[in-house]
């Protein structure tokens, strides 16, 4: 386990009887990476990142707030007026959440693009989708701890979706309650589940990176790696690359965090909750809306529910559903084209779970959500078998040289 | 020492291992109860479950809304238009066929849980194609009655357990 660096000294000691050390060298400096990634491959660090930033800020937030309907939005208020620096940390906060998210998506769309979902990557994408499914969970429970009126109804409206559910509905709605309505004890359960599941995601993440180090990244070509002249070490390469590309996002984020905090969320979350009163148009945080648009494209309350789950289970069947032995997009001539639908259309999806559904928005919502299982079910199976591929590269190393030797030439 | 004997020791090990699997399964369920049940409605909660309200103040055309059991109730002194057009109603244009007669013990007064059955939003009152109520969160439209008539809602606006006490006070819960 320990090698010669390590050997004498205190770091030494230790690492002979608990291998910490040596582990995290393994994990972040030796660690033999694909030398041909793309910056698209920074932003599984970047997740890591606001991850961190989430449960630092949170916890700091934690010891200002108070999970009580009297008390919760006051406490808000108070946070972001009387405490020092308490507007940075609950600004942070609230567009961390959104930036993990934008982060996180351009990690999936990426992994869609060049096929890393695929063998032996699948449990490596299913630990992904656990951990989507974990932080919408704990967005959506965070969304509603400042009590104000989208924070009310959006947990009316969520936890209603259970009562859609034949026969035990009702039962599983007022268990989550804790009572017949949105009230105290679910305000507080929330509060408890908000703090707990960032941890849970972080022992996802941990099981997400073991099963990548296993088979190791995928990378634009999406061929295996032939022999070690094909990988280098993660440090110095990679860590200064990721470290480049948090800058770059950081700038992005702070600038939103300092001149426009409030525009990603909603402003009547500033009115505080009112059981009677529902706002004339309830809208979840934004990276909710492609699901939300699905849940009312159908006109049926079970059905809408199903079909928005359905939405993101089908995404655990993936690997087999794209029948495709080539990886990477950039050698599959017509998925490459059809891919860049499916973003349109959840584009178009968000939009319409943006907008009251009325009108236009009810038909291209619709619309949107039959693509989107079309797409899924039904392009992606029949591109995989008629479609021919362009040939592979032999190795990464060999596409590298001839890419230079047709610049030089 | 003979196959056999192999045989019944190996029998006997399944029936061991498989009734001690049982016991713990069985002892986790009873120990994982409690922990499960705590989150169902606490006794003060289900106490707090009925309320008196005097309807005296209304007018006809006029409503009201209370709170009971942190739920809108909605109690409105109906128009003679609105009883007509809520008793006219054919039942088989209904969703969820209800005849006005059953939703109501005085037909002046509609009694009724404020929570559209959809998602649980609050309606919005006297609007609407069926001039009742209307969600504004997914579209559903209540008549007069308070039955559904239109939208992804799959009930009529639930009618609380209430009574009259006196000409104008109801007990509700």
């Amino acid at each position: 386990m320990s090698n010669k660096e390590s050997n004498s000294g205190i770091i030494g000691w230790i690492d002979y009887r608990l291998p910490i050390f040596s582990t995290l060298r393994h994990t972040l400096v030796d660690y033999p990476t694909p030398k041909n990634l793309n910056y698209w491959w920074n932003f599984g660090s970047l997740a890591g990142f606001f991850l961190v930033l989430q449960i630092v800020t949170g916890i700091v937030l934690a010891m200002h707030y108070n999970p009580s309907v009297d008390g919760a939005f006051n406490s808000i208020e108070h946070i972001m007026r009387d405490v020092n620096y308490g507007w940075l940390i609950r600004y942070v906060h609230m567009n961390g959440a959104s930036f993990f998210f934008i982060v996180v998506y351009i990690h999936i769309f990426r992994g869609l693009y060049y096929g890393s979902y695929k063998s032996p990557r699948e449990l490596l994408w299913w630990l992904g989708i656990i951990i989507l499914l974990l932080m919408m969970a704990t967005a959506f429970m965070g969304y509603v701890l400042p009590w104000g009126q989208m924070s009310f109804w959006g947990a009316t409206v969520i936890t209603n979706l259970f009562s859609a559910i034949p026969l035990v509905g009702e039962s599983i709605v007022s268990w989550l309650w804790g009572g017949f309505a949105v009230d105290n004890a679910l305000l507080n359960r929330f509060f408890a589940l908000h703090y707990l599941f960032p941890f849970l995601i972080v022992g996802v993440v941990i099981l997400h990176i073991i099963a990548l180090h296993t088979h190791g990244s995928n990378n634009p070509l999406g061929i295996d790696r032939s022999g070690p002249q094909d990988s280098i070490s993660f440090h110095p390469y990679y860590t200064i690359k990721d470290l480049f590309g948090l800058s770059f996002v950081l700038t992005i984020f702070f600038l939103v965090v300092f001149y426009a905090p409030n525009f990603l969320g909603h402003p009547d979350n500033y009115i505080p909750a009112d059981p009677l009163k529902t706002p004339a148009h309830i809208v979840p945080e934004w990276y909710f809306l492609p699901f939300y648009a699905i849940l009312r494209a159908i006109p049926d309350k079970l059905g809408g529910v199903i079909a928005m789950i359905s939405a993101i289970m089908i995404l655990f069947f993936l690997p087999w559903l794209d029948t495709s032995k080539v990886r990477s997009a950039t050698f599959r001539p017509i998925y490459k084209k059809i891919y860049w639908l499916l973003i349109v259309d959840l584009i178009i999806l968000t939009w319409v779970g943006g907008n009251a559904p009325e009108g236009k928005f009810i038909i291209i919502g619709r619309i949107a959500t039959i693509y989107y299982f079309v797409h899924i079910l039904l392009l992606m199976p029949i591109v995989g078998l008629i479609e021919k591929p362009r040939k592979l590269p032999s190795s990464i190393s060999e596409n590298i040289f001839k890419k230079s030797n047709e610049k030089e030439a | 020492m003979s196959n056999n004997e192999d045989k019944k020791d190996s029998s006997r090990r399944d029936f061991i291992h498989i009734s001690s699997g049982v016991t713990v399964a069985a002892g986790a369920c009873f120990a994982g109860w409690p922990l499960i049940d705590q989150m169902n409605p606490s006794a003060d909660v289900l106490a707090l479950a009925s309320i008196e309200v005097d309807l005296s103040s209304l007018e006809k055309g006029q409503s009201m809304s209370v709170l009971w059991r942190g739920k809108p109730l909605f109690i409105r002194c109906r128009t003679d238009e609105e009883i007509t057009e809520a008793q006219n109603t054919k039942i088989e244009d209904l969703k969820d066929p209800e005849t006005d007669e059953v939703r109501v013990k005085d037909p002046r007064y509609l009694v009724m849980v404020g929570v559209c059955t959809h998602l649980g939003c609050v309606p919005l009152g006297e609007q609407g194609e069926y001039d009742g109520w209307f969600c504004p969160c997914h579209g559903s439209h209540y008549d007069t009655s308070g039955r559904i008539r239109k939208g992804p809602a799959p009930s009529n606006l639930e009618i609380p357990p209430y009574e009259f006490i006196g000409d104008s006070k109801i007990k509700i819960g």
